[in-house]
């Protein structure tokens, strides 16, 4: 079951550059948020800072709280340990070349020392099947190497991969900028069906898109968020002039 | 009429670039003819040189003495086999570990650019020097000379080999490979471990393979180390024979029996490097799947 999330005053810097300024909004459990805006404006930034990747960058620094469900992710606990209770979908598919399509899904178990072959078996076929990959790859799961895959097919098998830990949250980054249109719109119908069971985060540059999957829409523009509401009075009536800007195309 | 012209010139480039093609493709086959002739020419004299003198007893038995016929190289090959083995578990871990420091862990500090610039240096040693180094560091102070100082002397000069090209092997692997990883809540030493070196491991490995190839028909470095020795010998802490030694010694003898069975013995010694490593090759491919990048 999906999460909440929390973010208060939340600051980020790579090196001097001020790339968050004050980001503040909740994210509600179980639904599917969209992050828009313009290259550059921080939304990935933004979505890096729930699971603490930002700081894998050396120059990177952070500022501010962030609450997953009851756990301040910047207090008394690990990076490692945030990252398997919210799952990250990147922008360009990112499969483990050496592995099988198998060993891809399961890969976040088996490296944190899980190793019951019957549980695992079990969960791979629920992720893949999730992910709406089973059917496509079920007879060469062991024997097909993951970046054989087409562009379409890898992308899902990274959702399976990061569902295979069971995560909380499921944070994408562009999850479907580099696909084409059929395997981007069966990208969104799972992510349709997933915002029952997790809370989604969804970073993209298709305001069709935001407008399709997800409930709650934000605007971020120069390192601020401009305006966050429900992703219809976002699209239909923004309070901001320059949300209004940027989703009639006016600039962006 | 002006189109006419132009359809000429057009004719004119094409047949042009079509011989440019040509010469290129010929230049270029060419090239990896004279890259290749060395080898086989050297295999091919080798095999006339020394097949004839190739037989059961040079596997099996001992060098004979002066004067009396026949004799083989078998002391020599298990010498060789324990010196490469010595050194190889000396040589592999510490360079494959230095090379994972240098691109993983250490990067842009002090004490990897320190690592980088001695694994440099110390593979532009000559390896006579390595030899004197074994010599000054184990010889001296056991006050003989032995299998162990050989295969030191062996592994410290497979280190650097290694060690460079596991960090140019693992720097290769895609920034986008280490960050899923890290995404899925993998601890970052197990993420280094399981993921960024298995990814890199065809590299690495063939790194391994050409230190390998290169320390097995080192002489010098055996030469104020392992000594050689005309008997049997497995214990690591007696001189030991070795191909490498034995050939020089016999070629430069003036017994034409012995010259024989230095050609055959450096017939032994290149096919044993490339059964080695094409052993090395076929096991641990076969692991990997088939289309992975």
């Amino acid at each position: 079951m999906g999460v909440g999330i929390e973010v208060n005053n939340l600051n980020a810097w790579y090196g001097s550059n001020h790339t968050l300024q004050d980001i503040t909004l909740n994210i509600p459990a179980n639904h599917a948020t969209a992050l828009i805006g313009p290259s550059g404006c921080g939304k990935s930034t933004f979505v890096r800072c729930l699971n603490r990747m930002h700081e894998t960058n050396p120059i990177a620094r952070v500022t501010g709280t962030v609450r997953i469900g009851d756990l301040d992710i910047y207090e008394g606990t690990t990076p490692v340990e945030i990252r398997r209770r919210v799952g990250m979908v990147f922008q360009r598919p990112n499969p483990f070349p050496t592995m099988s399509i198998y060993d891809n899904v399961a890969a976040g178990l088996k490296l944190n020392g899980y190793n019951n072959r019957r549980a695992l078996d079990e969960i791979v076929e629920k992720s893949l099947k999730n992910s709406a990959l089973w059917d496509e790859v079920k007879d060469e799961l062991k024997k097909k190497s993951g970046a054989s895959l087409s562009g379409g097919q890898q992308q899902r098998l990274c959702i399976a991969r990061a569902l295979a830990v069971d995560p909380e949250v499921l944070l994408m980054d562009e999850p479907a900028s580099a696909l084409d249109p059929v395997s981007t719109s069966k990208i969104e119908d799972l992510i349709f069906q997933l915002k029952s069971q997790y809370t989604i985060v969804i970073v993209t540059h298709n305001m069709q898109q935001a407008a399709r999957v997800a409930e709650k829409t934000g605007f971020f523009l120069n390192g601020r968020m401009v305006e966050f509401d429900s992703t219809h009075k976002i699209f239909t009536n923004p309070s901001d002039k320059r949300t209004e800007d940027y989703i009639t195309g006016r600039f962006g | 009429m002006n189109g006419a012209r132009v359809q000429t010139e057009f004719q004119f480039r094409a047949r042009l670039r079509g011989l440019t093609n040509g010469a290129a493709t010929f230049l270029a086959v060419l090239s990896t003819i004279l890259v290749i002739l060395p080898l086989v020419a050297i295999f091919v004299y080798l095999i006339i040189k020394g097949a004839r003198s190739l037989n059961l007893d040079f596997f099996t038995q001992i060098p004979k003495p002066v004067g009396e016929a026949g004799g083989g190289m078998a002391n020599a090959i298990v010498g060789s086999v324990t010196l490469l083995a010595l050194a190889s578990l000396l040589g592999v871990p510490i360079g494959i570990g230095g090379g994972i420091y240098l691109a993983e862990f250490g990067r842009g500090s002090r004490l990897a650019t320190a690592i980088r610039f001695t694994a440099d240096v110390l593979n532009g040693v000559p390896s006579i020097v390595m030899g004197l180094a074994a010599y000054a560091l184990i010889v001296t102070p056991q006050g003989h000379f032995s299998a162990l100082s050989g295969g030191v002397a062996l592994g410290i000069m497979m280190i650097p080999t290694i060690c460079r090209t596991t960090e140019e092997m693992l720097l290769m692997v895609p920034h986008a490979v280490r960050e899923a990883a890290l995404g899925l809540g993998v601890p970052n030493w197990r993420s280094v471990l399981s993921i960024t070196v298995r990814t890199a491991s065809a590299g690495i490995i063939t790194g391994c393979m050409l230190a390998f190839a290169r320390v097995a028909g080192e002489t010098a470095p055996l030469i104020f180390t392992a000594l050689g020795n005309q008997y049997w010998s497995t214990s690591l802490n007696e001189p030991i024979a070795a191909l490498p030694l034995q050939i020089y010694v016999y070629a430069l003898s003036p017994y034409d029996d012995w010259h024989r069975l230095a050609w055959a013995g450096s017939l032994v010694l290149i096919v044993l490097i490339v059964l080695a490593v094409s052993l090395v090759r076929y096991v641990t491919s076969r692991g990997v799947l088939k289309g992975a990048s």
